[in-house]
Parts: structure tokens; C-alpha cells; sequence
């Protein structure tokens, strides 16, 4: 028999109760990545060299180091500087990181499509930098790119299983633990990944949505 | 001008980087350890990237002039691997296939999955970048009566193949970071060497700083290779149009 329909039943319940913990992490994380991105990408703009070129080093440097080995750094090298973290917090954080040099580099499409009259016309007024992005640059540099964020937020989301390296309950820990409680591993991890593919087929389509809606909206 | 910026950033990041591990004592120790991890990685890396890309070209021709039930398989494949995590996958392959009776190397689970998942991605980069050649080339090559497959393989494909490859470049990256999961599935890479020196010898920060240093030297070279190739594209794309 390849497949149990009774132990598929008794496991569904256990799974959809990890799964909160996935979305919790996914929503944590992403807006962590989401304001994180957001600071990056107005730093690497900075006019001067000192803030941009690290800030543009950095993006580069957690854009091409794996997301798994920055969990573990977060995870097990912060404690040696004296901050402990949870298990989840700490993934929260990684995730936030990683995702939120990626979300910089989608702010930044945004922020240099802006015309320069805007930023003239700011000066002309005598906005404050922090008023000039508040009220003029975000609000017409942010909505275009949401659909691009929300990509982002689709990949941050099947991500989450890598959390299950640093033994965080999520959906493929506890499959996992499943799976080696009763030596049945098809049922749990075939679950997890329908899960998953549900989850991103729905957030696709939404994403698509959302970008039509926009397109209506901000003409 | 700007990238040339950022790698001479990262170059520089690097080599401090570099300087800094160098320093640190029980370097040598963790070395060849590292190094033996780092050959592993690149392997898959390699071996991903060819079978990525591979599949990305089969599933995107199919998708695009296969017959229907093909099609459909196609799409099925893309969506697939599209929409599922890549642990959630290398871990279907590696347990739940010896359930169905078949049972593969961890390394071939490995390169299997990865080359698949990113190869999903890559199907759609070929079709974009067939998509984005100019209908005009088509006609032409209705226009001189040759088959599709003939103007598909002299003429459409070398020019699409310029526009793919910086986004191939990201997805090899992607490749070579997702390589870091099959430390997961018993294979001794370069993150399974760190993590297994972690609890030996808990030298947590040498060890952590060195493997990161490893995958961004390993990236660099991706980087550079990829630029270094659409340069020769670009260049012989040229010559084939002044012809």
C-alpha cells in the first residue's frame, strides 16, 4: 500500500497546527524584509560614498551567501557576541535579512524611476530629506513595485522550511518528526509540499490582483 | 561603472574577510575540512547547472511548440517545482522515493533535485527570452521556407540565448546557494563540514565566517564567468549579424 488514507486523517490535523508556525515566520519575516529593504535602498542611494558603497556591499555580500548558512550564523555565532535568540526569532531574523537585500534591490527599480523634477521640486520647497521621502519619493516609488515585492513574498514563503534546520516546529520539522515516529514518510512530506503548492498557486493569484488592481488605481 | 563598483566592493569585503579568517588561529585546522566540503558543493554545483539547464530548454520548447498532452506535462513540471519549496522536494525525492522502490545515491538525489527545481525556473527565462525575439525573425524564416525546429535551432535561439544569460547567472547563483540544503540529506558539502566542526569543536564564528567567505568566493566566480560569456556572445552575435 503506498499510501494510508487513516494515517493521512491523523496527521492532517498535527500539520495544519505547524502550519501556523510557517505563517507566522512568512509574515514576520516578510515584514521585517519589507521595511529592512526599504532602509537599504535609500542607503545605497545616499549621496555619499561611505554610506553607499558598504550598504551596496552588504546587499551583495547576504544576496550570494546561502540563506541556510545565515540562519546558522544567526543562530549559533550571535550568542558567542552575547545575543541569544530564539530558535524562531533568530529565523525570523535570517529570513528578514536575506529577503530584505532582495526587496532593496526592487525599492531601488522603484526609487530611480522617479522623475528628477520630483526631487528638484522638493529642494524648491525646502522638504526636509525625511519629508521629501515620506511624502513625495515612497509614495509614488513604493506602489509599482508591489507586485515585484509580492514575488518576494511568495519565495520568502517557500523558504520556511529551511527553518527546520534549526529545529523550529514548522511544517517540514514536523513532518519530518512524523515520518520518523512511524517510519511513513510518504504521506507528511507529499502534504507539506501540496500545502505549499497551494499556498503559492493562491498567493500567484493574488499577486496578480493585486498588480491589476494597481495598474487600475494608480493610472 | 555601478557592478564594477560593487564587485570591487566585494572583492575588497572578501580579501579583509579573508585577511581576518587568516588570522584567526586554528585556520589551518579547519582548512582542509572546508576545502574537501567546497569541492563537494562545487560538484553539485556544476552538475545542477547542467541538468538545470538542460530541462529549462526541453520544458520550454515543449511548453511552447509540443504537441498538447506534452504541453501539458510541461506546464505541469514548471508549475510543479515552481510552486513547491526546494527542501520540500530534495526531501520527497530522498525519502519517499525508496517507498515507491527507488532508491538513489544522496549525491544523485541532490543534483536530481536541484536541477529540476531550478530548471523550472529556467524554463521560463527561455521562454521570455524567445518570446522577446522580434516576430520579423520568424517571418523571415517562413519567408525562406525553413521548418520550425531548423529556424527555431539557426535563428531564433542564438539570439534568444544572449538575452537568457544574465538571468541564467542568477539562477546559478540560486543553484549554488540551495546547494547549501543537502547538507540535510547526509551529504558532507560545505555547510554539513561547518555544522559537523561546529559541534565537534564550537569554534562557531572562525568556522561560520570561513564557509561564508567559501559560497561568496564561489558566487564571485559564477559572476565573472556569466559576464565573461555574454561578452563572447555579444561579440560573436555581432559578427554573425554584420555577415
Amino acid at each position: 500500500m503506498f499510501w494510508d488514507w487513516a494515517y493521512t486523517w491523523e496527521i492532517v490535523p498535527v500539520l495544519a497546527e505547524a502550519s501556523i508556525v510557517t505563517i507566522e515566520a512568512t509574515v514576520a519575516g516578510f515584514t521585517l524584509a519589507a521595511v529592512v529593504g526599504l532602509l537599504l535602498a535609500i542607503l545605497r542611494m545616499s549621496p555619499r560614498t561611505w554610506v553607499s558603497l558598504p550598504t551596496a556591499g552588504l546587499v551583495e555580500f547576504i544576496r550570494s551567501t546561502p540563506l541556510l548558512i545565515q540562519i546558522f550564523f544567526i543562530y549559533f555565532v550571535l550568542p558567542e557576541f552575547g545575543i541569544t535568540l530564539g530558535a524562531l526569532t533568530a529565523g525570523i531574523l535570517a529570513l528578514g535579512l536575506h529577503y530584505g537585500s532582495y526587496c532593496s534591490e526592487v525599492y531601488r527599480a522603484g526609487l530611480e524611476n522617479i522623475p528628477r523634477g520630483q526631487w528638484e521640486a522638493s529642494i524648491a520647497l525646502n522638504l526636509s530629506p525625511y519629508h521629501t521621502f515620506r511624502d513625495v519619493i515612497i509614495p509614488q516609488a513604493v506602489p509599482p513595485v508591489v507586485p515585484a515585492l509580492g514575488n518576494y513574498f511568495v519565495a520568502l514563503f517557500k523558504e520556511t522550511p529551511l527553518l527546520s534546520a534549526i529545529a523550529v516546529l514548522e511544517l517540514m520539522q514536523t513532518a519530518k518528526i512524523l515520518g520518523s515516529e512511524t517510519f511513513r514518510y510518504t504521506e507528511p512530506i507529499t502534504l507539506v509540499g501540496l500545502y505549499f503548492l497551494v499556498f503559492s498557486l493562491v498567493a500567484a493569484a493574488l499577486v496578480r490582483r493585486l498588480e491589476y488592481w494597481l495598474k487600475v488605481r494608480w493610472r | 561603472m555601478h557592478t564594477r563598483g560593487i564587485i570591487a566592493v566585494c572583492i575588497i569585503l572578501s580579501f579583509t574577510a579573508g585577511l581576518a579568517v587568516a588570522s584567526f588561529a586554528g585556520f589551518r585546522e579547519f582548512l582542509p575540512g572546508l576545502l574537501e566540503g567546497a569541492r563537494i558543493t562545487v560538484l553539485i554545483t556544476v552538475l545542477g547547472c547542467a541538468l538545470a539547464v538542460a530541462m529549462a530548454f526541453l520544458a520550454a520548447i515543449t511548453r511552447m511548440y509540443g504537441p498538447a498532452p506534452l504541453r501539458w506535462l510541461a506546464i505541469t513540471y514548471i508549475e510543479l517545482f515552481r510552486g513547491t519549496s526546494a527542501l520540500v522536494q530534495l526531501f520527497w525525492l530522498f525519502f519517499v522515493l525508496p517507498h515507491f522502490g527507488i532508491t538513489l545515491e544522496p549525491l544523485t538525489v541532490a543534483v536530481v533535485a536541484l536541477g529540476l527545481n531550478v530548471g523550472a525556473y529556467g524554463a521560463e527565462v527561455v521562454r521570455g527570452a524567445i518570446d522577446a525575439v522580434p516576430r520579423g525573425q520568424w517571418e523571415a524564416t517562413i519567408a525562406l521556407n525553413m521548418s520550425r525546429m531548423a529556424a527555431l535551432k539557426r535563428v531564433i535561439l542564438p539570439q534568444a540565448v544572449l538575452a537568457m544569460i544574465p538571468p541564467w547567472g542568477n539562477l546559478f547563483i540560486e543553484l549554488m546557494k540551495a546547494t547549501a540544503l543537502v547538507s540535510l540529506i547526509t551529504i558532507s558539502d560545505l555547510a554539513f563540514k561547518a555544522s559537523q566542526m561546529n559541534q565537534t569543536t564550537y569554534r562557531t564564528v572562525e568556522i561560520f565566517t570561513i564557509v561564508l567567505v567559501f559560497y561568496l568566493a564561489i558566487a564571485a566566480v559564477i559572476t565573472v564567468g556569466m559576464r565573461a560569456l555574454e561578452r563572447v556572445a555579444a561579440r560573436g552575435l555581432a559578427r554573425g549579424r554584420a555577415q
